[in-house]
């Protein structure tokens, strides 16, 4: 097909440069500096795209970002797919390869486009509330069908190969847009010595001046925008970024950016030097000032059928004649409510075709461009607009006819004026919406008929967006706010002189959103207000008549900007037609919140680096690389990779726990408990501190000695425990657990700062200085002595004791402590000497069969021996005595250490709190699910009170049957008596209720 | 993504670094044993949620490692001054109040 549209010669693209795109399977050429819209536009394809709700055939509307129907699937691979593409934003490549969004078989012949044009009057706002509310269940069968007709495109089937960057920025200004005041801004503020950022969503800088009829300094526009560029570019400290979109404005000047790297070259990012590029970044930019240069969006005006393809906002017809070298069509009718919009016919009839008619809803319109207007005798039609257009895939003819605007009718009879193209002005719309992303709301201004931002700190609107419209004065206001910009973060102006421009006179706008119909706007053919949501003039009309007054809800109810383009085109329009009906002004309707991002953004560069193994930090211990070798299986705790199990050969995880666990209780495993989180403690008040910090004593804790604590929240309830060694009278070892030493370690530093500030105490975290090795079980002496070189006999290092030694030569602490109920050893060394003892203590071992073991047999054993774990036996909801650790808990200290006092509120006090007990299944065979819930009557009827949850569960091969740790109410008044389980697969599980401590109760393994 | 002016390094430093630890101001009561539990439970549980002014305790976990205070609105997100613990805060609900209607007055003398 021949690009029948394309003029021979004027615009921005490269006629030597032909490039093959695939639209819809077909094959098509374009050029270089095209956007698919404009090739598409080229090559005579009118039907973009089916409706999202009637399933209409619709086309280009806009040549920007505020497109809401030219939305299309991207890739020509299925790992390249890329939902949501605006066709108008997109930039031609060759081998570019699109589909539209919705359309089922195909766009032309759509058969959801019968049921939308039989079933169009049936489907009003909320119909598909209304209809396919009950029953209930059937909702997800009804949901399966209307998606496959909505259908909002599809992600990528396979992973995406490309990769995407993050950076950061810190600037004095921020410039958003670099079109004619955005440009003037960055040169004053870069020539004053500013640090600058330029960013624009284009694919190149230069915004309207790209298509301006207007000179400057006696030049076309486009040359003043290079020359700037160029000057900037050549500036050190000005960042330029093109193909950026600024997509989110966050509080205290904080910019996300989206640069699109290489979505202009290819499907997937080619390579460089053998290496893919990087295919989007994500700026975060803090700046000191940031300038707002986003310009305006044209409104389009509503009237009957004005989604036929050929209706387009009036600037996009400039848009593509000038830039693009394509015109939309053969026969023009403008409707207009403003002078600025007759750019459209005077480019269209400079292109040589015809403009059958400008339509000004003024009575008397007379600036200079209405003038340029009448000297080319293009016919103008006043007082009046197009009500609405013909054609069915194509606008055949415009309806035209004499409106009263203020009585909202049209006035006598109507004609029709044959065409193919209906261009339409309603005004323009600053876009506000990142003056708007930090919940600041936009200000209407009656002047303009439009919303400006409503004063964001440290944010400067310049040009179209600060209503400054002319070209004139877009330059002048992007220059004064580039060189106040500049002042603001303490930079003395630059010298520059303003370029000149001529004066355009332009007459005063008329106020016009919705175009009376000859008949009422509900009886009326559809008048498209949000042409991608398919809300009409008549549901705005129906909501408000229902009820939904506030402009929030009337967008809830009609879907009135909840598109991909959030409404950019509509917006305002719906909120005037609520206004209208409502009888109210626009702002007391008020407007919608905008939120970030201003235009979709995939993904891949929300996420940047941050996937796979960078999506969350790792930590390994120093015996890592040991634990990978024999094979380990590991579990993540608390970003740490730790040995969940050592499997040998074949071994299930089952059996590799059961031998682990029997080989810690009848020989000697090892354990990497590296992990613990470690603290040291130091200050003469370090010994208060604890005992402030604990809930048990530490005053008499001499050096060479450890002790247990727990630590409360100051609302009695467990957070961490640990054991803590006493170095020296001033000087301490805390450890915590694994997942809590930060926190821990956060909290010992508030209260110290915020609570205590009088104790002189100093904390340091050294959980990577010291690798831990727990030699456990009732070889462990045997083994230890053979490497040690200090007496290990049970009288010379008793239990709970610390002593210093040297490990196979290694300066080491060995505590004596135990989780496993066994004779226990905890060997710490300086990390970095910890392979070596590892392996030193398993050329000694071989002989006792010294068996590496992980957490899940560390949580048997433990559980045998009634240990809680913080986090599996505690939520934050149980006190020390709901755990039947009275021991722990020193009531007598003198201060009144944190949650003490907690400790006697009457809801702690309770007989009936949830206590920690232990269960035996009656089924020894039976090993009860975690979280499963405790009842006390097998009977299943409703309500059945819940009495508790199992909190641990293991097979203990050493007891020979399975057992539980269980929080049950008033459980230690229940010893004996048999609780149930019910399971989701309707088994009732029973067990006795019976002391958490299952094994070696009197504690006689670890006294020897 | 607050900009936050950390009172004890004296710069402003990345939202990222700190951590939020809620309302500032909330001493524990000196002698805790002879607190009614309605007090003790006061302490534990209640904290304001004004809509405006707000003075919240922020800690500088991935910087200095120290506590200090924030006075901010919890409308604009304006933060309108850092302190150090133990000090108190200049920017007060009262005091802006006081210098709106003092401005009112000012501007009514004016006329």
């Amino acid at each position: 097909m021949s690009q029948r549209n394309r003029l021979a010669t004027g615009g921005r693209i490269d006629r030597t440069r032909p490039l093959r795109f695939t639209f819809n399977g077909v094959s098509f050429q374009g050029y270089a500096g095209d956007t698919l819209a404009s090739a598409l536009i080229a090559n005579g394809v009118d039907v973009l795209n089916r409706s999202f709700k009637y399933a209409r055939p619709r086309g280009v509307v806009t040549a920007g970002a505020d497109e809401p129907n030219a939305i299309v699937q991207l890739g020509a691979t299925e790992a390249g797919q890329v939902p949501n593409v605006r066709a108008t934003q997109q930039a031609l490549y060759d081998g570019l390869v699109a589909k539209s969004t919705n359309g089922w078989p195909n766009v032309d012949r759509d058969l959801m486009g019968v049921i939308g044009s039989l079933g169009g009057k049936f489907m009003p706002p909320g119909f598909y509330y209304k209809t396919f509310m009950s029953p209930a269940s059937a909702w997800p069968k009804y949901e399966q069908y209307i998606r496959k007709a909505a259908g909002l495109g599809r992600s990528p089937r396979e992973t995406d190969p490309d990769i995407y960057d993050h950076m950061h920025h810190h600037c004095d200004v921020m410039v958003v847009g670099a079109g004619p005041s955005g440009l003037a801004a960055a040169l004053a503020a870069a020539r004053s010595g500013a640090r600058v950022i330029l960013c624009d969503e284009q694919e190149e800088m230069g915004g309207s001046l790209l298509d301006s009829r207007e000179l400057i300094d006696g030049k076309p526009a486009a040359e003043w925008a290079a020359a700037v560029v160029a000057e900037l570019s050549a500036l050190p400290d000005v960042l330029l970024l093109p193909r950026t979109t600024a997509n989110g404005y966050h509080d205290h000047n904080f910019v996300t950016l989206h640069e699109r790297r290489t979505e202009h070259l290819a499907d997937l990012a080619p390579l460089a030097n053998g290496r893919r590029q990087s295919r989007a970044r994500m700026h975060k930019v803090r700046a000191g000032r940031v300038v707002l240069a986003t310009g305006t969006h044209e409104r389009p005006l509503v009237y009957a059928r004005n989604d036929v393809p050929g209706n387009l906002v009036a600037g996009a017809v400039s848009t593509y004649i000038r830039r693009y070298g394509v015109v939309p069509g053969q026969r023009l009718v403008l409707s207009t409510s403003n002078d600025h919009a007759y750019r459209a016919a005077l480019d269209w009839h400079d292109a040589g075709r015809e403009v059958v008619a400008i339509v000004d809803a003024r009575d008397k319109p007379d600036g200079d461009l209405v003038a340029a207007a009448r000297s080319r005798n293009i016919r103008i039609i006043t007082g009046s607009a197009v009500i609405e257009a013909q054609g069915k895939k194509r606008v055949t003819a415009a309806v035209v006819a004499a409106i009263d605007i203020a009585g909202f009718r049209v006035k006598g009879s109507t004609q029709e004026l044959a065409c193919d193209t209906i261009a339409s002005s309603g005004g323009y719309s600053p876009v506000v919406h990142l003056a708007a992303h930090t919940g600041r709301r936009p200000v209407w201004r009656d002047d303009l008929l439009g919303f400006v931002s409503g004063g964001v700190p440290g944010q400067i609107p310049a040009g179209g967006v600060n209503g400054r419209w002319s070209l004139r004065d877009a330059i002048a206001d992007g220059f004064e706010c580039g060189v106040r910009a500049a002042a603001e973060t303490g930079l003395t102006a630059g010298t520059f002189t303003l370029p000149t421009v001529a004066p355009v006179r332009e007459g005063k706008p008329v106020a016009l959103y919705q175009v009376p119909h000859t008949k009422a706007a509900m009886r009326a053919p559809k008048q498209f207000v949000d042409q991608q949501n398919d809300v009409t003039a008549a549901g705005i009309e129906l909501a408000t008549r229902e009820g939904f007054e506030a402009i929030e809800h009337v967008k809830r109810y009609t879907g009135l900007g909840f598109g991909t383009d959030q409404g950019k085109l509509g917006n305002i329009n719906g909120m005037a037609i609520a206004a209208r009906v409502t009888q109210q002004s626009i702002p007391d309707v008020g407007t919608t919140v905008f939120r970030p991002n201003y235009t979709p953004i995939t993904f891949g560069a929300i996420a940047g680096r941050h996937c796979n193994e960078f999506f969350d930090p790792r930590r390994y211990t120093a015996l890592h690389g040991w634990h990978v070798e024999r094979g380990a299986a590991f579990e993540v705790v608390g970003q740490w990779m730790r040995p969940w199990y050592f499997p040998r050969g074949n071994e299930s995880m089952h059996d590799a726990v059961q031998r682990e666990s029997r080989a810690v209780r009848e020989g000697v495993g090892i354990l990497d408990a590296s992990t613990l989180g470690k603290i040291e403690i130091q200050g003469k008040d370090a010994r208060e501190f604890l005992n402030r910090l604990y809930t048990n004593a530490w005053t008499k804790l001499e050096p060479g000695k450890c002790r247990y604590g727990l630590m409360c929240k100051d609302d009695g309830m467990v957070m961490d425990d640990g054991v803590t060694a006493c170095l020296a009278e001033n000087h301490f070892h805390m450890t915590t657990t694994t997942g809590g030493a930060a926190g821990v370690l956060d909290w010992m530093e508030m209260w110290h700062q915020t609570e205590w500030p009088e104790l002189e105490v100093y904390f340091n975290s050294t959980t990577d200085h010291w690798a831990a090795m727990t030699v456990t079980g009732p070889n462990a002496r045997k083994l230890l002595t053979e490497l040690v070189d200090i007496d290990m006999s049970a009288e010379a290092f008793g239990y709970m004791d610390w002593r210093e030694a040297k490990v196979a030569g290694v300066p080491a602490r060995i505590f004596r402590i135990s989780f496993t109920g066994e004779l226990s050893y905890e060997i710490n060394v300086q990390a970095n000497y910890a392979m070596h003892v590892w392996k030193a203590l398993f050329e000694k071992g071989a002989k006792y069969d010294l068996t590496p073991y992980g957490t899940e047999t560390m949580h048997v054993l433990r559980a045998e021996k009634g240990f809680i774990i913080i986090g599996q036996e505690t939520d934050g909801s149980v006190t020390p005595e709901d755990l039947g650790m009275q021991w722990c808990v020193g009531y007598k200290k003198p201060y009144s250490w944190i949650g003490r006092r907690a400790l006697t509120r009457p809801d702690t006090k309770r007989s009936d709190r949830k206590q920690l007990v232990g269960l035996k299944p009656l089924d020894p065979q039976v090993v009860l699910q975690e979280g499963a819930q405790i009842v006390l009557d097998k009977e299943i009827k409703v309500p059945m009170p819940m009495v508790g949850h199992v909190t641990s569960s293991y097979f203990s091969p050493n007891l020979g049957h399975g057992f539980a740790l269980a929080l049950v109410k008033g459980g230690s008044q229940r010893i004996g008596q048999t609780v149930y389980l019910p399971m989701a697969d309707g088994k009732i599980h029973a067990a006795e209720v019976v002391s958490p401590v299952f094994y070696d109760s009197e504690g006689a393994r670890h006294h020897v | 993504m607050l900009h936050i002016y950390c009172p004890h390094c004296d710069e402003y430093r990345e939202e990222e670094e700190f951590r939020p630890k809620g309302e500032a101001h909330i001493a524990r009561p000196a002698d805790p044993e002879n607190t009614s539990d309605e007090d003790w439970g006061n302490y534990l549980f209640f904290r304001k949620n004004p809509r405006g002014l707000h003075h919240e305790q922020w800690f500088h976990s991935a910087g200095c490692r120290k506590f200090f205070n924030v006075t901010r609105d919890t409308v604009s997100y304006e933060i309108l001054e850092t302190y150090k613990p133990g000090q108190q805060p200049t920017v007060t609900a009262e005091s802006r109040q006081a210098q709106a209607s003092a401005q009112a007055s000012n501007q009514g003398a004016a006329k």
